[in-house]
């Protein structure tokens, strides 16, 4: 593995497999009277989230936390990425903390880049802009293969704003890693010009795309896009590519709606199928804990895991 | 008349690449160009082995002052020019006061005389305080002692049709031309990178082709409509080249100019989000620097510009979309123009000496007509003495610790280019010799 997690594309076949198997032996541990394990006792992780992102932000706390890692939530929210402390003062800041890893959230696509230029311990990627989130797609791919018991030859359609969406770019290039078909459906505004040059398919019509999806994954619409003439409104918008249950039912038997959260009940997705027993959404929130706890600590080099039953036990 | 300096032999030097031979400087005039002259008490320099070009001349350049000196000013950036081989630059208006007033550039224009390292003509605003809503003072400036020709709002463009149009009519009372910076508002809103493949991955909006294609052709066909001159900054697609050479193709009085960067560079180079690759317009494909190429060679696109654009670094050390915009390239010019265009063998050197001096000194009216300075004309006796020496054979790793600008914000830091500026003359005395400032 590399020493940072920026994007899905950084990850092998054998890494993201790796990830997903240590992440199902920690969510084990998760079920036991004790769930904390003593592997990165003694490291710092530092969540460094610019956007506000409760939910993510809980999650690589509860990962870190149980990991007994020392966690230091840097709140940098608010503070624009045109003033306040630059980017690279703030990486100062943490080096001399001695940040074993760094967790940022931020609204500019590809600051972890440049931090990880700025910094000596290891980078995760919880979000950057409009450009990827790879634990995203990690804690996905982890909640298809333990509801459909495999990722590779699974047919994933990805519903709604690409363009501007870091958890599709991330899906896109792990499944595709993983060996899943993906489908991007989107009206034409909202997805990128050159979608053409990734690797899925791309269809217009989301009826025409549920039969054939065993996983149909739909993303959060926006409200800055709302007013900005990339649909008419959001009723057309939600009667076009809106899942109801009408288009619930043009599903295969065995198919699993996916949201990132958070949802915009009624709009992308209505409250009943939200709440039907094929959605994953709330699995997604307890899964993201244990692949997070995976991803940190595979990139921080914890002891290995076959010490760890002994450790816990 | 007293000597404008001491005179100088220039020994065996190759004009334009032809032939090796001597030229002599008396009085800041080109005064005899032969084999074997003598001296006869003049200080010699021996170019063997060196090409003498005229002196270059620059549509397209930010030397920041007023206003951010802690980019560049007046007198790094004409050092840096008179290095690159330049004897005149033209200095864009998007300064802090902006140029729209005779007192803004009359204090560019004398701060230029005072450093002295080459011609420093100002490019007055189009509009007040550019900011695109009504004409600046367009006549007071030209009618003012920097006698401004070019007018641009460059940075920002004209996007307002009839505003276009009117300043397109005006300055034709002066013999003006409205040097444009073609980028469609809101086709570019929030516009980080090209927009293409790279854009899409990177997940930072598109600075789509369309959105300079759309508005050169607008202006090509205002340009013909009111019979008045339109100059293209800094061309990137290939799209635009095409509409400039149909513009062309039907007489009107349209040029245009394309940055050393977009002949070499390409869009994938901010894959890892370095802002050192951000500039606008953005870094193009394969494609575009291909045709960009292509229409220098053919003269659809005049001159090669280097929109000079010093910034400091932490305006650089920063998140990619919260980076200014702009790459220096005074210092690195000559030397890319050489890999990109004669390396490759679609340009000669008469070629470069046409595209880097004859033509831009032509758009900028830099004749020495009405007390203009006079750049671009052919190395024949009866010239002002300014030529660059340049040593094709030399070749280094491009480094931004020893440039003469201010900032370091070069895309071309550690890359091997070909090619060396010796001495730099202006009207006789020389600027730069042995590659360093000669004052």
């Amino acid at each position: 593995m590399n020493r940072h997690l920026i994007s899905a594309a950084d990850l092998s076949r054998g890494d993201a497999l790796l990830i997903l198997d240590t992440a199902e032996e920690l969510a084990q541990a998760a079920d036991r009277p004790i769930r904390k394990l003593p592997t990165l006792r003694g490291r710092t992780v530092v969540n460094l989230f610019y956007e506000d992102s409760t939910r993510t932000r809980i999650s690589f706390e509860a990962a870190a936390k149980r990991l007994s890692a020392d966690v230091i939530n840097f709140s940098a929210k608010g503070s624009s990425v045109a003033k306040g402390e630059s980017l690279k003062d703030t990486a100062q800041t943490l080096e001399a903390m001695g940040a074993d890893a760094v967790v940022i959230r931020h609204q500019a696509s590809g600051a972890p880049h440049r931090l990880a230029g700025w910094v000596r311990g290891s980078v995760v990627n919880a979000g950057d802009g409009t450009h990827e989130h790879p634990t995203q797609a990690l804690l996905d791919a982890f909640t298809m293969r333990r509801r459909l018991g495999r990722i590779d030859g699974l047919r994933v359609a990805i519903v709604g704003d690409v363009l501007h969406s870091r958890v599709a770019r991330s899906n896109v290039l792990l499944l595709r890693t993983l060996g899943a078909e993906v489908t991007l459906v989107a009206p034409p505004t909202l997805l990128p010009v050159a979608v053409s040059s990734w690797p899925c398919e791309v269809s217009y019509d989301l009826s025409g795309a549920l039969p054939k999806a065993d996983v149909v994954m739909m993303l959060r619409v926006q409200a800055e896009r709302m007013n900005a003439a990339y649909f008419p409104t959001v009723r057309e918008y939600s009667r076009r590519y809106g899942l109801d249950a009408g288009r619930l039912a043009l599903l295969p038997e065995h198919a699993i709606v996916m949201h990132p959260g958070p949802m915009n009940r009624g709009v992308e997705i209505a409250a009943e199928v939200a709440d039907s027993p094929r959605s994953t959404i709330v699995e997604q929130v307890a899964n993201g804990v244990s692949v997070r706890m995976a991803v940190l600590y595979l990139l921080l080099g914890g002891a290995g895991l076959a010490e760890r039953p002994a450790e816990v036990a | 008349m007293v000597a404008a300096g001491p005179a100088w032999l220039i020994r065996d030097a190759r004009p334009l690449g032809g032939p090796a031979a001597d030229l002599l400087i008396n009085d800041g005039v080109l005064t005899e160009i032969g084999t074997g002259l003598s001296p006869a008490g003049a200080q010699v320099l021996d170019a063997a082995g060196l090409i003498a070009l005229p002196g270059l001349v620059d549509l397209h350049t930010h030397l920041r002052e007023p206003g951010r000196e802690d980019a560049e000013t007046v007198e790094t950036g004409t050092a840096a020019a008179a290095l690159g081989g330049y004897t005149a630059v033209h200095a864009m208006a998007n300064t802090e006061p902006v140029a729209d007033t005779a007192g803004v550039v009359e204090q560019v224009w004398r701060l230029g005389r005072e450093a002295g390292h080459c011609d420093v003509r100002p490019v007055g605003a189009v509009t007040a305080g550019l900011q695109g809503s009504r004409l600046a003072e367009l006549g007071a400036m030209a009618d003012s002692a920097a006698r401004v020709r070019v007018f641009s709002d460059d940075g920002r463009c004209v996007s307002d049709a009839v505003l276009m149009r009117r300043a397109l009519e005006y300055v034709k009372a002066f013999d003006g031309v409205i040097a444009q910076h073609a980028q469609e508002p809101r086709l570019t809103d929030g516009a980080q990178v090209n927009e293409g493949e790279l854009s899409g991955r990177l997940g930072l909006t598109g600075w789509p082709a369309v959105a300079e294609e759309a508005i050169i052709a607008r202006d090509c066909l205002l340009a013909a409509h009111v019979g008045s001159a339109l100059h293209v900054c800094h061309v990137s697609t290939a799209g635009s080249v095409e509409i400039i050479r149909w513009a062309k193709s039907k007489g009107w009085r349209v040029t245009a100019e394309v940055t050393p960067h977009h002949l070499l560079l390409t869009d994938e180079l901010a894959a890892g989000y370095d802002p050192v690759y951000k500039v606008n317009p953005p870094l193009r494909t394969q494609a575009d620097v291909d045709a960009l190429r292509a229409g220098l060679a053919d003269g659809t696109v005049d001159c090669v510009a280097t929109d000079h654009a010093p910034h400091p670094v932490e305006d650089k050390e920063t998140e990619f979309q919260a980076a200014a915009f702009g790459m220096t390239g005074l210092e690195t010019a000559l030397r890319v123009v050489h890999a990109a265009m004669v390396a490759t063998g679609l340009l000669d050197w008469a070629g470069v000496a046409d595209r880097l001096s004859v033509r831009p000194a032509l758009i900028g009216r830099l004749t020495g007509d009405g007390g203009a300075p006079a750049h671009g004309r052919p190395l024949t006796p009866g010239a002002p003495a300014n030529l660059v020496l340049y040593d094709p054979h030399a070749r280094s790793v491009v480094d931004p610790a020893l440039h003469a600008s201010r900032s370091r914000n070069t895309p071309f830091a550690g890359l091997a280019l070909p090619g060396q500026v010796v001495a730099t003359f202006l009207r006789g005395e020389p600027t730069v010799l042995d590659g360093k400032l000669a004052r």
